[in-house]
């Protein structure tokens, strides 16, 4: 997995609440069973005047030449609400975003930004606003290891975030394989699981379809 | 952990494999559920890693979003390039040797529609899925929230899934609902009160005298909108209502194992000193029928309302975010909502598309029309539903007043480059989004239930149902 440590860049503002994923990639820019080939349409319903030429709308924050090579996003609450798609984030990645600074985040969206090295930094609304304020082009830097935000004049921002998922980002592990190294307690845990909740455990082989009898 | 008492305390802890962090688990997870949409990605990651599919009996799988609701459907779909989705589903779904509800199942229908229907999702069970409505299935008592596609992989490779253990929540819904109001219109009044964040980072139970009077499917559409209110989940303790709408289900327990499974599910409930991070205490008697009039959940309205004012935000970015609400509905502030014309109705999907929104709809359409003008479909949420519907005459209610009865799926909740409600058209709809371009490039969505859209779409413009609802 893709590493996070310090991140430095151009950080534009998109300050509007609720931004859902639905938004952050349109389902009908979901054309392949694929991670990749999604750039193109992040934000397509507001980055284009005409979304199937590809037209870019010059009002949009993204299409601004002093935002261009964007890579940090500072963004309304609730950003990433909605489907839990996680072509969002691909789509983000993929455009070069690295780190997204938002007063709060879709839940979904959050874990999966951790999946995929972009960093999610919940800040308080002033602050977010504060750093809005600040953008330009002197970079923004955003560091994991000391869980500051540094705006372009050296204004210092701290953020929590759980140690476990920090641990994560700083080192690019692979959660599967993290997990598959605690085999034993998983496999422990079903047995002593399985002796309380046998029902839980359905047979291998499940049954054939056929129409169900019992009506709702 | 401080004592185990309230429901989602006992759910999260009776599933713990190992402590990550100060605020992480491993937990074990009972049920994992797949689409076609994201599930496919999933399969295919994890086919391509080379990881085997640890328990593939506890995994079950659907084509819902992208398959057509058209009669005749197949693999061939108006979504372009969802052929592939369906394709890529179904093998790598066979290859794994997991449960597939394929497209021509007679079982098949949407993910959070057939889980409860066939017994899949029970009280106490974990129950995961690559879809934010997976938290409607909390309604059996279940901890059941969505994940990406990702977090689905590892699921699937190890059976568990490593979570930040979210605050605690109970909402306490007293006093009764009236007439023509709905689980739908509460959870609408309870986000246009509460705000779309109102439950940011919180596991909510909802409790009290409404909640407990609802019927199972009530409950489903209830916590269903949970993630509207961006909660991690919604979940209702289990009692004697689930148990029987359990009993006898397909993937069920039975016998010995079923009286074993009851009497753990008793214990599934808050202890009376139970707390929580936050409660809510609120009376539900004066609640309306509820309907949207901009573009978030929150944009709710009772029936009888006026479009508002962006004036009347509380800050600057609910202002904003209102202003540029009603520009894309086309509205000014002041309309009556039940003024407003529509061009179509929709009911269906994971929040309103079971047997009961089906007869409450249909009680409203029996022996009327749909206004000239107004396209109206209705798409049951699974195959079951529709075969009980059609068993007892509602087919024939809803094609005599005008509507398109369609097989079951996610259908037009959302627009996947397929079928559309059409640019700046105005639907009223009892799905769970009426974000911008939701339902179609610029289509302006309005939320309600069942029984507001059926008599919408009677009236032609937005309408309050009472009125139809007789006695």
């Amino acid at each position: 997995m893709e590493t996070f440590v310090v991140h430095q860049g151009v950080a534009a503002p998109l300050l509007r609440a609720n931004i859902d994923t639905d938004a952050i990639i349109p389902s009908r820019e979901m054309k392949f069973v694929s991670k990749t080939g999604l750039a193109g349409g992040l934000f397509a319903g507001w980055r284009y005047l005409d979304a199937a030429a590809r037209t870019p709308d010059p009002a949009f924050v993204l299409n601004q030449p002093e935002f261009a090579g964007t890579s940090i996003l500072l963004v309304g609450a609730n950003f990433g609400c909605g489907s839990s798609r996680e072509h969002a984030v691909w789509a983000l990645r993929e455009y070069g975003i690295r780190a997204i600074v938002a007063p709060s985040f879709g839940a979904i969206f959050q874990s999966n930004c951790m999946r995929n090295g972009i960093l999610p930094v919940v800040l308080a609304e002033a602050e977010v606003a504060l750093l809005a304020q600040q953008v330009g082009p002197q970079p923004m830097t955003v560091d994991l290891q000391r869980q500051v935000v540094l705006s372009a004049n050296g204004q210092a921002f701290r953020f929590e975030i759980a140690p476990a998922q920090r641990e994560m980002l700083l080192e690019g592990l692979d959660p599967v394989a993290l997990t598959l190294r605690l085999d034993a307690q998983i496999t422990a845990f079903q047995t002593r699981d399985r002796a309380q909740r046998p029902w839980i455990y359905l047979a291998p082989a499940a049954p054939a379809p056929t129409a169900h009898s019992k009506t709702a | 952990m401080t004592m185990s008492n309230s429901l989602f305390d006992k759910l999260w802890q009776q599933h713990v494999v190992a402590e990550l962090d100060a605020q992480s688990s491993l937990l074990h997870i009972d049920r994992v559920f797949l689409h076609e949409r994201t599930g496919s990605i999933a399969l295919q990651t994890l086919e391509q890693d080379g990881r085997a599919v640890r328990h593939p009996e506890l995994a079950f799988c659907t084509m819902d979003h992208i398959v057509d609701t058209l009669p005749g459907r197949g693999d061939q779909t108006l979504m372009p390039g969802g052929t592939a989705f369906i394709q890529t589903t179904r093998d790598t779904a066979k290859r794994a040797g997991i449960r597939l509800f394929d497209v021509r199942d007679p079982l098949q229908g949407i993910v959070h529609v057939i889980s409860p229907e066939q017994g899949i999702v029970l009280p106490g069970t974990t129950v995961v899925c690559p879809d934010s409505h997976t938290c409607t299935q909390g309604a059996l008592g279940a901890l059941a929230w969505g994940i990406g596609s990702s977090e689905a992989e590892h699921v699937l490779a190890t059976q568990t899934l490593r979570v930040a253990r979210p605050r605690s929540m109970r909402v306490n819904l007293e006093g009764a609902l009236g007439a023509g109001v709905s689980a739908k219109d509460l959870m609408l009044w309870l986000i246009g009160r509460e705000s779309a964040s109102g439950a940011k980072g919180h596991a909510v139970e909802f409790a009290g005298a409404a909640v407990r009077a609802l019927t199972v499917e009530a409950r489903l559409t209830l916590c269903n909108l949970a993630v509207e209110f961006s909660a991690f989940t919604g979940m209702v303790a289990p009692d004697d209502v689930v148990f029987q709408y359990l009993a006898g289900r397909r993937f069920a327990p039975t016998g010995a194992q079923w009286e074993q499974a009851l009497a753990h599910w008793r214990t599934l409930h808050s202890a009376p000193q139970a707390r929580f991070d936050r409660e809510l205490n609120l009376d539900v008697s004066a609640v309306e029928p509820m309907v949207t009039w901009g573009t978030s959940p929150e944009h709710a309205l009772g029936i009888s309302a006026a479009v508002p004012d962006p004036a009347q935000g509380r800050d600057d970015v609910s202002r904003k975010g209102m202003a540029r609400a009603l520009d894309y509905m086309g509205l000014q502030p002041g309309q009556r909502l039940q003024d407003l014309p529509i061009e179509a109705a929709f009911i269906g999907s994971c929040t309103n598309s079971r047997l009961s929104d089906l007869r409450a709809a249909a009680q409203v359409l029996r022996g009327r029309k749909v206004a000239a003008g107004v396209r109206a479909i209705c798409v049951p949420g699974s195959m079951q539903v529709k075969r009980d519907a059609e068993s007892e005459g509602l087919d024939r209610i809803f094609l005599d007043a005008g509507f398109e009865w369609r097989e079951s799926g996610c259908s037009m909740c959302f627009y996947a480059g397929g079928e559309s409600f059409g640019l700046r058209q105005r639907v009223i709809s009892t799905t769970n989004r009426n974000f911008e371009s939701r339902q179609g490039p610029q289509t302006r969505s309005h939320l309600a239930s069942p029984v507001t859209v059926a008599a919408s779409a009677l009236a032609g413009r937005i309408a309050d149902p009472r009125p139809l609802l007789g006695n």
